[in-house]
């Protein structure tokens, strides 16, 4: 750039200078509730029996403001919010497209169930110790790593809502939960160093943390920036973060120790944005690496998958099988990533946004199976059917639906990504594919027939509650509708989720969004 | 030098990593302090090193007139070192805590969450 002289500069070049069109506030408004709801709380902590109720109107906000904003982005395409008015790529941009919308709404549907339930499941020692407002804060930290279109800012939603776990994962200080909590904090906080590590790198390669200015630069450097190394490490930054063979061991090591709500929360919501992270990155930003590094995630996934089914055939404890039933999913989303294309990659997201509903479900159903049945364990768990045939009927579809079996939500993201893997000729993925679906088969009869079929021993029932809680019961039914709507009618949510992943691949209105005058 | 800096911070890495792989809990804490203040440089690094050049563009001139180390990794910078150490601080307290309840510091033996004989699920009913 020239030294030319000049007193005044010229604004408009670098500022935002009309203001932001009403609509558009709804970009950054799901971050900007949760931080504000979750303050209120944190005033308000006098007060700890207005808490559920003010979070739970909190989280049905949060659903409607991602309703609206998946509207928005439905009629419009990818929305860009700057903050400060600094245009990008200097200003950090809030960018959201069809992808980040859809794993927002869910996010937000997810949490609201997991605030109805905690009515039932957090008693007034949690509520004191900060329950709903760490709840609120993992919220803003889940929507703002969603939402953001600027690198640097999704690690720091990664550590907000990853501080905020920590004081959910700890609450009410067992024994179990404490070493749990000890796993759990080192390896993830190792993976966001990592991730940090890796965003450094990359902002000495290119010069810029914004995700529409790096996927415009990402082919003109591919010769002389060492975009293998980044995402390689990427990959292993956020497969760590989703708990994916070889680095999934703090997961079923940590998952079954906290509060039910909570395992159950971070099931459907903490894997999954690491899941989201790696797609983002891999399939938008550095595409043709992906391709590259697309055996090494393959066999990641299928190894993974497997060894989520065998470890959840080992178990003997509800929760921790379903820990194991996590990681299992995540093997299916990277093969779907793997495979790419938009089968794979709309196959990735689909079964992304069905594990988000469906184990979140499960973790549900087990807090209850425990009340009723005393226990997690598989040995003394019994009798459940003939005492509650509506409830086993909710968990056996559940049990259909993360086996991926019709008419439920988990059948369609399977079947597009054994077609993916088939297409592309990789026999092998689909047959891991298929065997893991035949072996979550197994693994969910078995405890169906073990916890609900057995009868009882004469005099183990006495202990137990009899009745389930309809704070409980609501958000696990809703759940379950929405598993069985999505499985018997998929056709709006299949046709968004694939317009999302071809606009990812395509990321044309994404840039054009940040940078609406083409390129600076 | 960079390069010089470039040593520094993979000596800093390997101590880290080093005693990450330790079974003492304390020792893998200040593995990962020691990680967190690697990161630090090195992204420092990545940002050019140059010495008594602010980064200030002169009242009459549209751009910098020489090479001056870029602000903006020293930004990101002061963001991960306030993370890190509220990171650091509260592993600190949760290892204190598992120290307290868990009675031992070797993770060989933090298997309250996992025991180490557990029965297998039934074969059959």
């Amino acid at each position: 750039m020239a030294a030319s002289t000049s007193p005044h500069a010229d604004l408009s070049a670098a500022l935002v200078l009309e203001p932001v069109a009403s609509a558009d506030w709804l970009v950054i408004l799901p971050v900007a509730w949760c931080l504000a709801i979750g303050a209120l709380l944190v005033m308000l902590r006098r007060k700890i029996d207005w808490h559920p109720y003010i979070a739970v109107l909190g989280l049905g906000g949060l659903v409607l403001i991602d309703i609206l904003l998946l509207r928005h982005v439905l009629a419009s395409g990818p929305v860009t919010m700057v903050m400060g008015r600094w245009l990008p790529p200097f200003g950090i941009a809030f960018t959201v497209d069809l992808t980040g919308a859809l794993f927002a709404l869910t996010a937000s549907v997810v949490a609201l169930a997991g605030g109805i339930y905690s009515l039932a499941d957090i008693n007034d020692s949690g509520r004191r110790y900060g329950f709903y407002p760490f709840l609120m804060l993992l919220m803003a930290g889940v929507s703002g790593a969603f939402l953001t279109g600027d690198i640097f800012n999704l690690y720091v939603w990664f550590e907000v809502l990853l501080i905020s776990s920590f004081g959910l994962i700890v609450l009410g200080s067992e024994r179990e939960q404490i070493d749990g909590a000890v796993k759990y904090g080192f390896l993830n906080l190792v993976a966001t160093t990592l991730f940090l590590i890796t965003t450094g790198y990359l902002y000495a390669s290119f010069g810029t943390l914004n995700m529409a200015d790096i996927a415009r630069k990402a082919e003109g450097l591919a010769g002389t920036a060492p975009l293998m190394t980044l995402t390689a490490l990427f990959v292993l930054a956020f497969g760590m973060k989703a708990a994916a063979f070889p680095v999934n061991f703090w997961l079923p090591a940590s998952y079954h120790t906290p509060r039910v709500v909570v395992s159950a929360l971070f099931a459907g919501l903490l894997t999954k944005v690491g899941i989201y992270a790696l797609i983002r990155v891999t399939v938008m930003l550095l595409p043709l690496q992906r391709e590259e590094l697309s055996f090494v995630i393959a066999l990641a996934g299928a190894l993974t998958m497997l060894v989520g089914a065998f470890g959840a055939l080992a178990q003997s404890d509800f929760r921790r099988m379903l820990g194991y039933l996590v990681v299992s999913g995540i093997g299916s989303i990277l093969a779907g990533i793997a495979v790419g294309g938009p089968g794979g990659i709309g196959g990735a997201i689909f079964y992304a946004l069905h594990s988000m509903l469906v184990m979140t479900a499960l973790y549900f159903a087990s807090g209850v199976a425990a009340k009723l049945g005393g226990s997690f364990s598989l040995s003394s768990l019994a009798g459940l059917y003939r005492r509650h045939a509506g409830f086993a009927a909710l968990t056996l579809m559940l049990a259909f639906a993360v086996s991926g079996l019709p008419p439920f939500s988990g059948f369609w993201p399977k079947v597009m990504l054994v077609k993916a893997a088939l297409d592309i000729g990789a026999w092998w993925l689909a047959a891991a594919l298929l065997f893991t679906g035949f072996l979550t088969t197994v693994v969910t009869g078995r405890f169906f027939l073990l916890a609900y079929w057995r009868d009882a021993a004469a005099g183990e029932v006495t202990t137990a509650s009899a009745t389930i809680s309809p704070a409980a019961l609501l958000p696990l039914t809703v759940l379950v509708i929405l598993a069985l709507a999505i499985g018997l009618y998929p056709e709006p949510l299949l046709s968004t989720i694939q317009s999302a992943a071809a606009s990812l691949a395509e990321p044309s209105a994404y840039l054009n969004s940040v940078f609406p005058g083409g390129a600076p | 030098m960079e390069a010089w800096f470039a040593l520094l911070v993979s000596i800093f890495f390997t101590v880290a990593v080093y005693l990450l792989l330790s079974k003492s809990i304390i020792r893998v804490l200040l593995g990962v302090a020691i990680l967190g203040n690697a990161v630090n440089l090195l992204i420092f690094t990545g940002g050019r090193l140059t010495r008594g050049v602010p980064p200030v563009v002169p009242g009459h001139q549209d751009a910098l007139t020489g090479p001056a180390a870029n602000a903006l990794p020293q930004a990101l910078i002061l963001t991960a070192i306030v993370i890190s150490f509220s990171f650091f601080a509260f592993l600190l307290v949760l290892a204190w805590r598992a120290y307290e309840v868990l009675q031992t510091d070797n993770t060989d033996e933090m298997r309250v969450a996992e025991p180490k004989d557990e029965p297998a699920p039934p074969l059959g009913y």
